[in-house]
């Protein structure tokens, strides 16, 4: 097995405004499974990140227990990095999150780590609209513990022992439109071209953003009658439609012209620009989005893409209006503002 | 779009830059796993089987393999194939080396044929066709056998030694060589009744000078092949303190050398061309400079300068060179005033020619342009059946290893001709594709690439080496310096190969190439190559390398590989959860004569 990638690249390799080419951005070699979906969303994430120009420093990337939170240490090298204890990822972000604003926090967790030990620190986080990107790398299983059936795994599907699934899945897209995410959409590891623009229009929304990513687990969950594997989801995609996400200054690419358009302007000035195929989908509408995924599920179809988005949102530090800067960057004077101050506070609660 | 047809063994040959770019197709990787591993008889012996000289190619091979080396292509520099080939023969064992020899028949087939000439591509046809049971006779106007490999690289490039071991190994196959024989008539060979004769003869007659002053400075200018040759053979032993040098080649340099060694104090190497265009090899640049050589471009030699019958410099024009939208080049003058060198001796080294004084015309052997034979290009027969060319007699002026690339397919031609076969009808190269697959993540090739930039090959002391004409200058890679060169080989013998039916298209191959060389597109709409290219993860802009397009997937995209920098680094193999990748080792061996009856044989 080799354990070290080779350190050449393709000499042409583009570089990014930063001067950094993909290479920059790569972590180390995976140890997960040959053709594990996880890989290639680590990869969108490599691409994601490189495209944006965003310096690895800015980044933090943490995560919990299973096959999906071992990724972070297959992309983003020089960003920091937090394995967390078993579906405890949430609560570490927030902690980071108050302590300093100023980094983008990326958040990898399994449907394991979320759906069930992790399910009540994710819905808190999501309530909250912790502003954070929120990744599931969704497979149906246990993985790591041999395949057993996950709460994400649909009623009827089997995995490779061969035993339908008896339980409802719990759909984490659902469930994080019910409890107020302010961006949603669900992917397949398989496509990249859909995948990478979500994850940057995710990066760039102020809130919780959160993306399922249908992720084959090649080794127990790839078999003829699971709904997880990658001829199975291939062959039951549909999209709402595609998104492009265009940064600030950028010119916008023309949409096929039976399609309807939709343009959202997030905080920072760049466009999320989504060229529907479903015409019947408003992606400012939590019910809209509610209704077409329910439509998609009754035709046993699985509806990819840009879900739903709130550009407008309030993320945890405006509700709570904690401080503007991170704390490490707060002086003596403002941690202790002096007894004048104190004796202010203390009146105003007489 | 086309699916690449893998079943054609040129596929696969083209991946392996070094090996096709070699004429007589050397199995270069194989041969460097094999120095690596310690085994120098084992590579030396593939080397042997293919080039015939592996002492003598080690030292002083043009290298075609090298500028083709896909290392060069990832990094600055390629892998040094040329002095690894020598460390085979520096390190082997001269008596498993003898052993290792065919075995030549003692009942002869009854066919004899002549070798006119004693070089490398004399050499070559003796080595093909003595173990066939062929009597051979060559003919050579030297004392000892090798041709332009004893009279024109000097010494200090390659020991006597070296290149007497190389000889003997195919005279002592019973060769009967008939040394000191200017053969000054074909008609006399032919009325000898060989069944095949063979001209290995090369391109003996150096270019001259024809300018003012030329005829009464004949006593100190010198031919530059020639006088290596009078050089070689101690017939010259001295040169004047200062010499000019003209031309801008690989003899240019020897001469430029050879004077250094044989008394001159100043070598000044004067070109017309700019130095970008001189033909020598980089590093025979380097090396002649190391030495002390100046070198001067753009002047073009106007003027044998002559006082009282002697000759006292030479007279220069300076040019400079001009492009036409061709590409075509033209020396224009720039109008400065002339240079004027001074020197004792020049050595003019400009070029040479073929010259077949001896070849009657009036013995079937159509001659054409520029009054060369007409040599088919693949059978390498005259227009007289028997008669059969190599080498630089062949086509012009080239180099060792292109002689023994011709001698090897002489050969083939004069066996089938002998046995009544068309000479048209080529035995197909033997070819080999295996999985080297060892346990589910083991390869039995090291896949791990070094990152080692090119190591150099030491140098004796230039003050030392100046003195003495026989002491060579390269010393050679020690062991441990060549086991760190040979990591450098990227294995390009390791094949990517593709099983489209077995792809899930689970993207991690194209995820892990380091070097971006995968793609699955949807090509249904494209009609050839180019439209696919730009359209690559990495555009793949440099043509020269194929692309592999795979079978129809099940979303009926195709998987693109563009061969240019693959690094055989086996990872796609490695990511890949069905073994839709596999490396494979592929060897590609170019049949030598004799394999038609082999091959019949194996049908019948």
């Amino acid at each position: 097995m080799t354990y070290l990638r080779p350190e050449f690249r393709h000499p042409q390799l583009p570089v990014n405004e930063l001067g950094y080419s993909r290479k920059d951005y790569e972590g180390a070699l995976s140890t997960l499974c040959a053709g594990c979906g996880h890989d290639s969303i680590s990869a969108a994430v490599v691409q994601s990140m490189f495209e944006m120009s965003i310096e690895p420093h800015r980044v933090a990337k943490l995560s919990g227990i299973g096959c999906s939170s071992k990724t972070p240490t297959y992309f983003l090298g020089k960003s920091h990095g937090f394995n967390s204890v078993h579906g405890r990822m949430p609560s570490v972000v927030t902690g980071a999150n108050m302590a300093n604003r100023d980094l983008i926090y990326l958040g990898v967790s399994g449907d394991g780590d979320t759906a069930s030990i992790g399910m009540g620190q994710f819905a808190h986080a999501v309530r909250r609209n912790l502003n954070m990107v929120y990744i599931v790398m969704n497979n149906g299983c246990y993985g790591l513990t041999k395949g057993q059936d996950s709460a994400t795994a649909d009623v009827g599907s089997c995995s490779k022992k061969g035993e339908p699934n008896k339980f409802e899945a719990i759909d984490l897209a659902g469930v994080a439109l019910e409890l107020g995410a302010t961006f949603v959409a669900r992917s397949f590891s398989g496509d990249k071209d859909q995948l990478v623009p979500l994850i940057k229009a995710a990066v760039s929304h102020r809130g919780f953003a959160f993306i399922d990513v249908i992720s084959p687990c090649v080794t127990f969950n790839n078999n003829p009658g699971s709904t997880k594997g990658y001829e199975f989801v291939r062959d039951h995609l549909e999209a709402t439609g595609t998104v492009d996400f265009v940064p600030m200054r950028e010119e916008i690419t023309a949409c096929y012209p039976n399609q309807t358009s939709e343009e959202v302007t997030l905080h920072d000035g760049s466009v999320v620009h989504l060229c529907k195929m479903d015409d019947k989908l408003n992606v400012r509408s939590r019910n809209s989005a509610v209704e077409r995924m329910k439509n998609y599920k009754d035709r046993g179809r699985i509806l990819t893409g840009l879900l739903y988005m709130d550009p407008d949102s309030q993320d945890l530090h405006d509700s709570i209006d904690s401080s503007k800067k991170p704390l490490r960057q707060l002086g003596e004077k403002e941690l202790c503002p002096g007894v004048a101050v104190l004796q202010n506070i203390n009146d105003s609660l007489r | 779009m086309k699916p690449t047809d893998t079943n054609n063994p040129e596929y696969y040959h083209k991946v392996v830059d070094c090996q096709y770019a070699c004429p007589a197709h050397t199995p270069v990787p194989e041969y460097i796993r094999l120095i690596a591993q310690g085994r120098y008889n084992d590579a030396y012996m593939i080397n042997w089987e293919s080039n015939v000289f592996p002492g003598v190619l080690g030292r002083t091979c043009d290298r075609p393999c090298e500028p083709a080396c896909r290392r060069g292509r990832v990094e600055e520099e390629p892998v040094a194939i040329c002095r690894l080939k020598r460390v085979a023969a520096d390190n082997k064992d001269s008596e498993a080396i003898a052993a290792a020899m065919p075995a030549i028949p003692t009942r002869k087939n009854g066919k004899r044929v002549a070798l006119i000439g004693g070089g490398p591509a004399s050499l070559t046809v003796a080595r093909d066709l003595m173990p066939l049971g062929y009597t051979v006779d060559l003919y050579d106007n030297q004392p000892a056998g090798g041709g332009f490999m004893r009279s024109q690289i000097p010494s200090f490039r390659l020991p006597a030694t070296v290149l007497d071991q190389e000889v003997n190994q195919i005279l002592d196959m019973g060769v009967s060589a008939h040394f000191n024989t200017y053969v000054d008539s074909m008609k006399s060979i032919i009325d000898k009744g060989y069944d095949a004769i063979f001209v290995g003869t090369g391109a003996p007659r150096p270019k001259d000078l024809k300018l003012p002053g030329r005829e009464e400075a004949e006593a100190n200018i010198h031919l530059g092949i020639e006088w290596l040759a009078s050089v070689a053979f101690e017939h010259t032993k001295a040169i004047g303190k200062k010499v000019l040098v003209l031309g801008g080649g690989n003899t240019a340099m020897d001469c430029c050398r050879t004077s250094l060694r044989v008394g001159a104090d100043s070598v000044k190497c004067v070109v017309r061309s700019p130095r970008a265009d001189m033909k020598a090899s980089p590093w025979e640049i380097e090396d002649s400079e190391r030495e002390g050589v100046e070198m001067f471009e753009n002047h073009t030699p106007k003027e044998f300068i002559v006082e009282d019958g002697k000759l006292v410099g030479m007279r220069f024009e300076l040019v400079r060179a001009e492009y036409d939208a061709n590409g075509k080049r033209s020396l224009v003058p720039t109008g400065e005033p002339d240079v004027i060198m001074e020197c004792d001796d020049i050595c003019v080294a400009v070029g040479q020619d073929n010259a077949f004084p001896w070849i009657e015309r009036d013995v079937g052997i159509e001659f054409g342009q520029w009054d060369m034979p007409v040599v088919d290009r693949v059978t390498f027969q005259s227009s007289r059946p028997n008669v059969f060319f190599g080498g630089d007699a062949a086509f012009g002026p080239e180099n060792v290893i292109t002689a023994v690339a011709h001698g090897h397919q002489a050969a083939i031609s004069i066996d089938l001709f002998l046995n009544g076969h068309s000479v048209k009808n080529r035995p197909a190269p033997g070819v080999t594709l295996v999985s080297q697959k060892m346990g589910v993540h083991e390869w039995s090739y090291d896949n791990s690439v070094a990152n080692d930039l090119r190591y150099a090959v030491p140098h004796e002391d230039v003050g030392l080496s100046v003195k003495d004409r026989k002491l060579e200058v390269e010393l050679g890679f020690d062991v441990a310096t060549a086991v760190r060169e040979a990591a450098r080989c990227l294995n390009c013998d390791a094949q990517t190969v593709f099983e489209a039916p077995k792809c899930i298209e689970c993207d991690a191959c194209i995820d892990i190439c380091p070097t971006d060389c995968l793609t699955m597109i949807d090509v249904t709409d494209m009609e050839d190559e180019a439209q696919l290219r730009p359209q690559l993860k990495m555009p793949a802009t440099n043509e020269t390398q194929s692309l592999f397009v795979s079978d129809s997937l099940q979303t009926s995209r195709v998987m693109v590989k563009d061969e240019n920098v693959c690094l055989h680094c086996g990872m796609c193999a490695e990511r890949c959860p069905t073994a839709a990748w596999d490396m494979q080792k592929f060897t590609y061996h170019v049949s030598k004569a004799g394999a038609c009856a082999v091959q019949e044989e194996e049908q019948a």
